[in-house]
């Protein structure tokens, strides 16, 4: 192939623009005087000062911190355990059940997971007496139910690729089940852990139909309340909030992508070694 | 050999703690909340709270949610609107998709990264702020609006010149937007198949003597359909039930399914109409999500024959 693929240049060129176009002029107009947030009034951070007085924004934001945080750290946990289980557990009572349960949340629309979610909180509150009020509880269990599924899936990738003779090995020669876990088993999808926790995090932040099913009255997430000024049109305000959160998602994503490129060369450097040495 | 290693982890109850703690979690938090929307697409609505009872006529069995959903021509509208939508926005995506997975295939290592990372990047910000960014630039008033109409009144005789283009709240601006955001959805299933062909068919072909065109249509194509199909579920399936987009730059009046399901739920307060109208996109979605599920499992077993030493 040496012709020059002008063609598919082009469109990559095309692709890239739309994609990034639109976040552009989001994040030039946040820089906007004018209180119009499409018509250019001269540069101006006022729309920043005032988003940080704004005691219902660092409110909301803190409260989808604090639910991303602890149902990101729970769905690792319960997402790498099922993963482990589907890939290292060729038979088990009820498998099948379970990876269709696995696969589900992946493709089920949001707005039927919400208000199956909602249904089962009512009807728990009302049978049960808990929970019984919806909110941090609510949200933070949906969360964590559709987003431990997206760490399975990458644990379980990971897990198919992984040399299943290494831990092996280690039963062979006498280790306990914790210690081949603990040694040989999450250091090799440790990686994948973590970009799964990653993804759960964001996941979660990021999640504004099934919150705005589960939460109740005075809970409100940052996306639930980006969610009801944006119904109402655009505003600067808001252009400054998505611009604070694309710096701090990009710059999160770039330090993250290289860890982990650099944690995925130094394993491979580190496997090439120890065949050499063991030739 | 993997069978030795379960058995053994079996003996010590970790098996047991590692399966069932994860299951007992999707049971009570996924699968019951299903069947409770299953039972209550036969219910009766009531004006108590919770508004639903199982009573009247026939209480096992109640189809009157059901016989709605094809008597009033809404339902139907609003599942015809979605389909279609869902549908032009896939064969976009896979139209601008595909030459530009193709395309990533084309260019140095070091290029492939960055533009990976820059078809990634967008996938971890909001979507919510993606599709307002679409709102700031398809406004009456905004710089793109006026490009586009400026454009238009020049290439168009007078007759035709119109003071700003119309884009909020159309199904135009639906699909649009779930192109921008379902994008990457399509790229990249499509760059991982494009990826893994081999480069010395097509260079088989071109020394046979056949025209790029050629070699693309007889050799590259027909090899990437798998991954064509996996992007197109990716993009058809989440884009049927898709409610934030529809509700900020989608037509009012022609509403799509998942928005239909959410009015129902929350303004009608009509839970067993709206778990009816769920069960309904589910069986319409059951055919889509078994091909990308068989297309899956297949790539997973690739996946799993290659990990293998």
């Amino acid at each position: 192939m040496n012709r020059r693929p002008l063609f598919l240049i082009g469109m990559l060129c095309f692709g890239f623009a739309f994609f990034y176009i639109p976040i552009l002029s989001m994040i030039l107009f946040s820089f906007n005087d004018s209180r119009l947030a499409t018509v250019w009034g001269g540069f101006s951070t006022k729309w920043y000062a005032e988003l940080f007085r704004n005691d219902k924004v660092i409110e909301a934001a803190l409260l989808s911190l604090r639910i991303a945080l602890i149902s990101a750290t729970f769905a690792t946990i319960l997402g790498t355990m099922t993963g482990i289980a589907m890939a290292r557990f060729r038979r088990f009572k009820g498998r099948t059940l379970l990876s269709g349960l696995v696969t589900a949340p992946l493709v089920m629309p949001e707005v039927i997971t919400g208000i199956a979610s909602l249904m089962l909180f009512i009807l728990m509150a009302q049978w049960l007496g808990w929970p019984a009020q919806r909110g941090f509880t609510t949200i933070t269990l949906a969360h964590i139910t559709f987003s431990m599924v997206f760490v399975t899936t990458v644990v379980h990738s990971r897990m198919i690729q992984a040399d299943v003779s290494i831990e092996e090995a280690a039963v062979d020669l006498g280790s306990k089940p914790w210690q081949v876990l603990r040694d040989i088993t999450l250091p090799v999808i440790s990686p994948a852990i973590f970009s799964g926790w990653l993804l759960a995090f964001t996941i979660s932040i990021d999640d504004v139909v099934i919150s705005n099913f589960v939460t109740g009255p005075g809970n409100t997430t940052l996306p639930i309340l980006i969610w009801s000024k944006v119904k109402l049109g655009v505003t600067p305000d808001i252009n400054a909030l998505a611009t604070i959160t694309v710096v701090i998602v990009g710059i999160g994503v770039i330090i993250a992508g290289t860890l982990l490129q650099r944690a995925e060369k130094r394993r491979l450097r580190d496997e090439r070694m120890a065949y050499r040495d063991n030739l | 050999m993997t069978a030795r290693l379960s058995d053994w982890f079996n003996k010590r109850g970790w098996a047991a703690l590692i399966i069932w703690l994860p299951y007992i979690w999707l049971v009570v938090f996924f699968l019951i909340p299903f069947v409770i929307v299953l039972g209550m697409s036969f219910a009766t609505r009531t004006s108590t709270a919770p508004p639903f009872g199982f009573g009247g006529e026939d209480p096992i069995l109640n189809l009157e949610s059901y016989q709605r959903l094809f008597s009033d021509t809404l339902y139907i509208r609003a599942y015809l609107t979605s389909v279609g939508n869902a549908v032009v926005a896939t064969v976009f995506c896979l139209l601008i998709g595909y030459p530009m997975a193709l395309g990533l295939t084309r260019v140095s290592s070091t290029w492939r990264t960055i533009l990976l990372m820059l078809v990634i990047l967008p996938f971890w910000t909001s979507f919510l702020l993606r599709v307002y960014a679409w709102m700031g630039l398809m406004g009456t008033n905004s710089w793109f609006n006026r490009l586009l109409t400026d454009i238009w009144n020049a290439l168009t005789p007078e007759a035709w010149e119109i003071a700003h283009v119309t884009m909020m709240n159309t199904n135009f601006a639906v699909v649009l937007v779930m192109v921008y955001s379902y994008l990457p959805f399509m790229i990249l299933p499509l760059y991982a198949n494009l990826e893994r062909l081999d480069p010395a068919l097509d260079e088989a072909a071109m020394d046979l003597g056949s025209r790029p065109l050629r070699v693309f249509w007889d050799v590259t194509l027909p090899q990437s359909i798998p991954g064509i199909i996996a992007g197109g579920m990716l993009v058809f399936i989440p884009a049927c039930g898709e409610l934030i987009i529809p509700s900020l730059v989608g037509d009012a009046s022609s509403p799509m399914i998942g928005r239909v399901i959410s009015d129902e739920f929350t303004s009608s307060r009509d839970w067993p109409m709206a778990s009816a109208v769920a069960v309904a996109l589910l069986v319409l979605l059951v055919v889509p999500l078994m091909v990308y599920s068989y297309f899956e499992s297949r790539a997973n077993a690739v996946k799993a024959t290659k990990g293998a030493p």
